[in-house]
């Protein structure tokens, strides 16, 4: 760790605009993905908070974390406030109203208020090209109300509203794919990231902040509480999302899709499930289905990659 | 001082917003509301005014984008109309929490169900407790002196709250009348520039829409409160300012014929001109009646509408919406709710009209207040009627 310090601090900014003290549980990794996307937008930065575990942890008046200007105003319109703060700000130093210089816009949701509540508001800021980034941390389902199903949560995973029962085991449906319908506005930039490989998310940051018009990072997030997950485990967890191929990192811009690593192969899935006990209940068969979906996904996400990739 | 043009309502408001040089309009179609968002695109797209034009996918998020706009500093405008204003509601009570002015014009129009495109009150009524300020303007002129009223008072620093203008959908909005307008150099001088006190800045990091733990919530909805009530005398000294610039008299409570008056109705809106036609005709008789008008419904301007009642004896309050299996509905609620703390005890009785559009006829209202001048005469009590409804 030590010597993590000395190396990182090299490459991140070690000033927090995300302050630590704030009342995120112990491991929660969407305070993590805060935490770094602010060491890479830096402090011109303004953010419009959906309502949910961010929000509250980071906002309880008068114990603020922010160290850059921040707006909350509902759980289901971060988008449609985000429109507004990139529109005034356009105006403002159009009119000469304000002083010119590049602000980074930044709407932030978790996956209830992306997948679920805020699609809509969140398709019209895609649509509309508005000059902000999208940031959803997912953490598979509405943790801050007591770990109910949202479209984000995975097949086969209990929650306080797909339990794991004697008929239904858990969540039905699969997850719903973000990145794609973000990609499907033909916006600047999407990518997908991990708060277990910060720097790779820091860098899709800057990346983002360098095009206009619209981006979107959906940013997977493990949440110890809702998982029920040692908070200890929650990097390891994050990694062997992506090393699975149950979270593929990639970034999608100008119509191509690209892998941001290409795995020679992928790990079985039984360890990341066995770690959390969201998934204690699962037979053989069901985490075989899992598996199966893994690798349909991810072989069709490596030749979406390879055919933008051949003109 | 001004030029007359004949010009439909909504024409004219979206006018006078546009020479208020507003910054951004965040817009969402609905009628009746629409002609006022399509004029200032025109205004827009022509490069006639200098302002960001949000399109939004919805009114929720036409109010959104409308405090997002607002908090950085823009001075920003929206309109809308029935479902509209009900899809903003969970919104509507988070602008006057965080004091950011954004300026609304409201056709109002009945709420669904059955579905209706047609006017009353029953939008607004609906979004009375909000805590916007809340102004009705009669006809299309009104429309178009209190546009820059309403920024004027939202924005001033001892306001700073959002504010609805009120006028009746179709009725006014799609009415085409001889408006006078203000020249621009008369707006210019009329209204500052919107110097917000704080703003998402990033020079200089503020904190808006944090959480309010119970150590702070019921402070923060009392500051809300006040604030409210407080803006009361900022109101009465921008409509006296109107007044003085147009030579056309903007109180908070209008009346008509009370000095002479036995009895009177309370009614808001377009109403009131039909209704004064029914007090002309009254007096051509020789009976004389009365109208009292709120223009200003939010907040309440109590001692002002307990000194235009004077010393009346019955009053009528006339409803455009319907408070259901209330006791009595919005206007007469407020009405009966004010009387009882004053020392003023005049005789209350309740009317419904105008639901959904429904015509208002002139002698209708002779009709309530013939009824009203028994009621001085005999004391005869009768619930609420509801007039014009086939049983």
């Amino acid at each position: 760790m030590e010597h993590l310090n000395v190396f990182a601090s090299k490459l991140v900014p070690g000033r927090e605009l995300f302050s630590p003290g704030h009342k995120a549980c112990q491991g929660c990794a969407p305070a993590l993905a805060l935490r770094y996307l602010l060491k890479a937008a830096g402090p011109n930065t303004v953010v419009a908070n959906a309502t949910g575990c961010m929000e509250i942890i980071s906002s309880a008046y008068p114990d603020i974390a922010w160290g850059v200007p921040w707006i909350h105003v509902a759980f289901e319109n971060a988008a449609a406030v985000a429109s507004g703060v990139e529109s005034g700000i356009k105006v403002l130093q159009r009119k000469g109203k304000l002083a010119p210089g590049k602000v980074n816009v930044v709407a932030i949701g978790g996956d209830g208020g992306t997948f679920d509540i805020g699609l809509q508001a969140l398709s019209g800021m895609l649509e509309r090209g508005h000059d902000v980034l999208y940031l959803c941390y997912d953490n598979e389902a509405y943790m801050n109300t007591g770990i109910q199903r949202s479209s984000g949560t995975p097949m086969f995973a209990s929650t306080t509203t797909s339990p794991a029962g004697e008929k239904v085991p858990g969540q039905s449906t699969g997850k719903k794919d973000l990145a794609a319908i973000a990609a499907a506005h033909n916006v600047s930039y999407v990518a997908t990231a991990n708060t277990s490989y910060p720097f790779d998310f820091m860098a899709k940051v800057d990346k983002a902040f360098s095009t206009s018009g619209s981006k979107l990072i959906h940013i997977f997030a493990p949440c110890p509480t809702g998982w029920r997950c040692q908070p200890s485990d929650i990097i390891k967890l994050g990694r062997l999302a992506s090393q699975t191929g149950l979270f593929p990192l990639y970034e999608y811009q100008d119509g191509k899709y690209t892998m941001s690593e290409d795995l020679p192969f992928l790990k079985p899935i039984e360890k990341y499930l066995k770690l959390q006990g969201r998934y204690r209940h699962l037979s053989k068969e069901q985490i075989e289905i899992i598996q199966e979906n893994i690798n349909q996904r991810y072989e069709w996400l490596q030749k979406l990659s390879r055919v933008s990739q051949e003109d | 001082m001004a030029r007359r043009k004949g010009v439909e309502s909504s024409i004219a408001l979206a006018d006078a917003v546009a020479m208020c040089k507003v910054d951004a309009i965040s817009a969402y179609p609905i009628t009746p509301q629409t002609h006022i968002v399509e004029h200032l695109s025109e205004w827009v797209n022509d490069g006639e005014l200098d302002a960001e034009f949000i399109p939004v996918e919805s009114e929720h998020s036409a109010m959104s984008a409308a405090l997002g706009t607002s908090a950085v500093g823009a001075r920003t405008f929206t309109a809308t109309s029935s479902q509209g204003l009900a899809l903003m509601h969970e919104i509507l009570f988070i602008a006057p929490a965080m004091r950011l002015p954004v300026v609304m014009a409201v056709a109002n129009r009945s709420l669904s169900g059955p579905i209706s495109i047609w006017n009353d009150h029953s939008d607004i009524m609906a979004e009375r407790d909000i805590g916007w300020i809340q102004i009705f303007a009669e006809n299309g002129q009104e429309c178009f002196d209190l546009t820059p009223a309403c920024f004027k008072i939202a924005e001033d620093k001892r306001v700073i709250l959002p504010t609805i203008l009120n006028f009746d959908g179709f009725i006014v909005s799609h009415m085409i009348e001889p408006i006078e307008y203000w020249e621009q150099e008369t707006f210019d001088k009329f209204l500052p520039e919107f110097e917000p006190q704080i703003r998402l800045d990033v020079k200089n990091p503020s904190t808006m829409g944090a959480v309010g733990v119970p150590e702070i919530y019921y402070e923060a909805r009392m500051a809300q409160h006040m604030a409210l009530v407080n803006s009361k005398p900022v109101i009465k000294e921008v409509f006296a300012e109107v007044s003085q610039i147009t030579g056309r008299e903007y109180k908070v409570v209008e009346s008509y014929n009370m000095e002479k008056a036995e009895v009177a109705l309370v009614m808001m809106g377009s109403l009131t001109e039909t209704a004064m036609t029914a007090v002309n005709n009254l007096k051509a008789k020789g009976i004389e009646v009365g109208i009292v008008r709120p223009r200003l419904w939010r907040p309440f301007p109590t001692e002002e509408f307990l000194e235009v009642l004077g010393d009346i004896s019955v009053i009528g309050c006339v409803d455009r919406a319907y408070t259901f299996g209330a006791a009595s509905h919005p206007v007469a609620s407020e009405v009966k709710s004010v009387l009882y703390t004053s020392d003023k005890r005049p005789q209350v009785r309740e009317y419904v009209m105008g639901i959904g559009g429904r015509d208002v006829r002139i002698e209708e209202i002779e009709d309530m207040f013939m009824q009203l001048i028994e009621v001085k005469n005999t004391g005869k009590d009768f619930p609420i009627q509801y007039i014009g409804v086939r049983e």
